[in-house]
């Protein structure tokens, strides 16, 4: 993140009102049998349209939500006429009734073409994050890139310069590999901005995970042959902002690649399209998006995004620079915030956790704020550098709760609290923020930021 | 897969397409590698090699003054930045020296960043926004000087080019850091924590 902007939260106000609707039409449903079925729905979405956008029905309206004891055991319209043709999405979307599950965007940074959009992580399952809903931080917008025309140049302190065309890359050996990816300034909401984030949405979603498949960069450097003088890699994209970071020579032979595909297909335009480097467990900066360039040299640029923004400032005035690894971290995607619990008794709590320094070992529980913490169970695979699915049972008795999560990671790191964070690094620096996050559950169910005043 | 079948494997095919499978980076390699790529001459990368290193390395011909870098600013950023680099709509570019302890830091050209050839670097590649590239060298000097000059930093007759913009020396340079994580420690308590 570089600039700031305000989040939309998509019109609290208007939610309530989506919300009555949609009870509306399933009691429609109840009543009068199959006719007006479809008609509601439409007429549902009309309204939430209405009253504040698709934002608005995202904030709180869930399909899933409140069929309960209104939903009858009836013949469907689907069970009784056949549906579409087969191949009638040569390539296939979410159903209809998940279309509120998107990316947002945060309202008020004064132009999209420097701006982000989150990942809707309350909305989602797994550790896998769908190719459309990646989180996005551009810097002078999406660029269109002819394959054809777009080239790897990889020169400096190497021996043999050279250029690859895609073609060439993809003649290369490739790995696939899942890892996660998170802004550097994922969370800084949570520091002193306000209005706080509501949802996990736009808490924690300047985060993704995918599968990357490509080249380890260390294979295409040793095409080039690396002089022994060179430590640093300078990585630039063929965007409008040819956006540009210096990357230590050990982490480009370690882990990092230069990928083309994500989840099985070729890599989405704004996720870089043809080409971006990934540099696992550091901040997403730099993984650099429509790669063009690799120049090595015997020290850092210092350029405009590794010296202006992606520095942390302390209290002292002291400034922070190359703080590339993201700490452990965790959050509770469900329930969280925007969710509304409809009944006492059961409901797993599950959510992610993640280190850039390696595998999260344990996820700890709480729900009462803190003081007591219990295992979670972690669903496998437990893969170092990508998101951790962790789950945990929770008997809610209807009482007020608060519920956090705790990451642990291999290198025995325990994610701290916002106090221990801010206690050591202020609040002037908002970017690498991983401090537990606090979910309220109030006693009619409603889920909210325990940061936000009840 | 059948089309596959049907083109004739040569020996050396077999051999990576078995360690691909097997997913090793290794390969019938000779000295030269997997041979992949065209050798290419700095000279050919001309337009795309714009870094700008902090002791001025690529730093091209040409100069600027203070006075030229405020007329291009006024025609080609001031929309953006506001007079004078005072910020609005887009992200201020001078003053806030003094701030940076404070609990509203105003962090710019100024205040904030280390060094001066970054200004070089960045206003050559990425602006104006809405036409990156565009400028040339002595507009970007010019701009280089007349942005300096807005925070205070160089004489209002100062002239930058390759030889004096890396002598200027940044306000904040001193009070860059590395990276000292990890450093808030927590514990694991299960029980009576808080
Ligand atoms: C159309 C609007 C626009 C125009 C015109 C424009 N800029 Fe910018 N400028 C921006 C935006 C937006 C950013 C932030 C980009 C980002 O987020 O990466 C920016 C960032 C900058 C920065 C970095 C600020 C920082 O603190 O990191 C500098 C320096 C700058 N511009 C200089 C210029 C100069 C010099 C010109 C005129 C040649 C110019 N800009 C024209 C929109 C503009």
């Amino acid at each position: 993140m570089s600039s700031r902007g305000t989040i939309v939260y998509g019109g609290s106000d208007a939610s309530d009102e989506v919300h009555d609707v949609i009870r509306e039409e399933n009691f429609l449903v109840e009543a009068h049998g199959k006719e007006p079925r479809l008609v509601g729905r439409r007429a549902v979405l009309r309204t939430a349209l209405g009253a504040g956008g698709v934002a608005a029905f995202a904030a709180r309206g869930d399909a899933w939500a409140e069929a309960g004891p209104n939903t009858v055991i009836g013949l469907q319209d689907w069970m009784t006429t056949p549906g579409r043709g087969t191949g009638s999405a040569p390539y296939g979307l979410p159903s209809h009734f998940e279309s509120a599950v998107v990316r947002s965007l945060t309202e008020h940074t004064p132009t999209d073409l420097s701006a982000w959009s989150f990942t809707p992580l309350d909305r989602l399952t797994g550790i896998i994050t769908p190719n459309g809903l990646v989180y996005e931080r551009h810097h002078a917008g999406i660029p269109d890139i002819d394959p054809k025309k777009h080239r790897l140049a990889i020169h400096g302190l190497v021996e043999r310069p050279l250029v690859l065309t895609m073609d060439d890359l993809l003649r290369l050996p490739a790995v696939s590999r899942i890892y996660f990816l998170e802004c550097a300034g994922n969370g800084y909401t949570e520091v002193v901005q306000m209005p706080r984030s509501r949802t996990a949405q736009f808490s924690h979603g300047l985060l993704s995970c995918c599968e990357w498949t490509g080249i380890p960069l260390g294979t295409i450097l040793d095409e080039a042959g690396v002089r022994p003088e060179a430590r640093w890699i300078l990585a630039e994209g063929a965007d409008a902002a040819a956006m540009a970071r210096s990357i230590p020579i050990e982490k480009a032979l370690d882990d990092t690649l230069v990928v083309y595909a994500q989840n099985g297909e070729m890599l989405r335009p704004e996720q870089g399209y043809p080409i971006r480097l990934l540099v696992p467990g550091w901040e997403g900066n730099l993984s650099i998006k429509w790669l063009r360039r690799l120049e090595l040299g015997a020290q850092p640029w210092h350029t405009r995004d590794e010296t202006s923004k992606y520095t942390d400032l302390m209290p002292d005035g002291t400034v922070r620079q190359f703080t590339f690894v993201m700490e452990a971290k965790s959050v509770i995607t469900r329930p969280s915030g925007g969710h509304h619990l409809r009944a006492h008794g059961f409901h797993e709590i599950s959510g992610l956790a993640w280190s850039g320094r390696g595998r999260v070992t344990a996820v700890d529980v709480s729900t009462d704020g803190g003081r007591t913490w219990h295992r979670a169970r972690l669903d496998e695979p437990v893969l170092s550098k990508a998101l951790t699915r962790f789950r945990s049972p929770w008997r809610w008795d209807g009482a007020a709760a608060l519920l956090q999560s705790r990451a642990i990671d291999e290198t025995g790191y325990v994610q701290p609290t916002r106090e221990q964070l801010i206690a050591v690094r202020g609040t002037n620096s908002e970017d690498h923020f991983n401090a537990i996050h606090t979910w309220r559950v109030s006693e009619n169910g409603e889920v909210s930021n325990a940061l936000i005043q009840a | 897969m059948r089309s596959f079948r049907r083109r004739p494997l040569t020996a050396g095919a077999a051999v990576i397409a078995i360690s691909v499978a097997a997913g090793q980076s290794a390969m019938p390699q000779d000295d030269k590698g997997f041979g992949i790529g065209q050798r290419v001459s700095e000279a050919e990368l001309q337009l795309w090699n714009i870094d700008v290193g902090i002791d001025g390395a690529g730093l091209p011909p040409g100069e600027g003054s203070v006075q030229a870098g405020k007329a291009i600013y006024e025609t080609k950023c001031v929309a953006c930045h506001g007079a004078e680099g005072l910020g609005q709509p887009m992200d201020r570019l001078a003053g806030g020296q003094g701030t940076l302890k404070s609990a509203k830091p105003v962090k710019t050209i100024g205040s904030y960043w280390p060094y001066a050839t970054t200004v070089f670097d960045y206003v050559r590649r990425a602006m104006p926004l809405d036409r990156p590239q565009s400028l040339s060298p002595d507009e970007v000097y010019a701009l280089t000087a007349y942005l300096l000059h807005l925070n205070g930093i160089v004489e209002s007759n100062a002239i930058m080019n390759a030889q004096t913009l890396p002598m200027v020396r940044m306000p904040n340079r001193a009070a860059f850091r590395s990276d000292p994580r990890p450093d808030a420690a927590n514990s694991a308590c299960q029980t009576d924590c808080r």
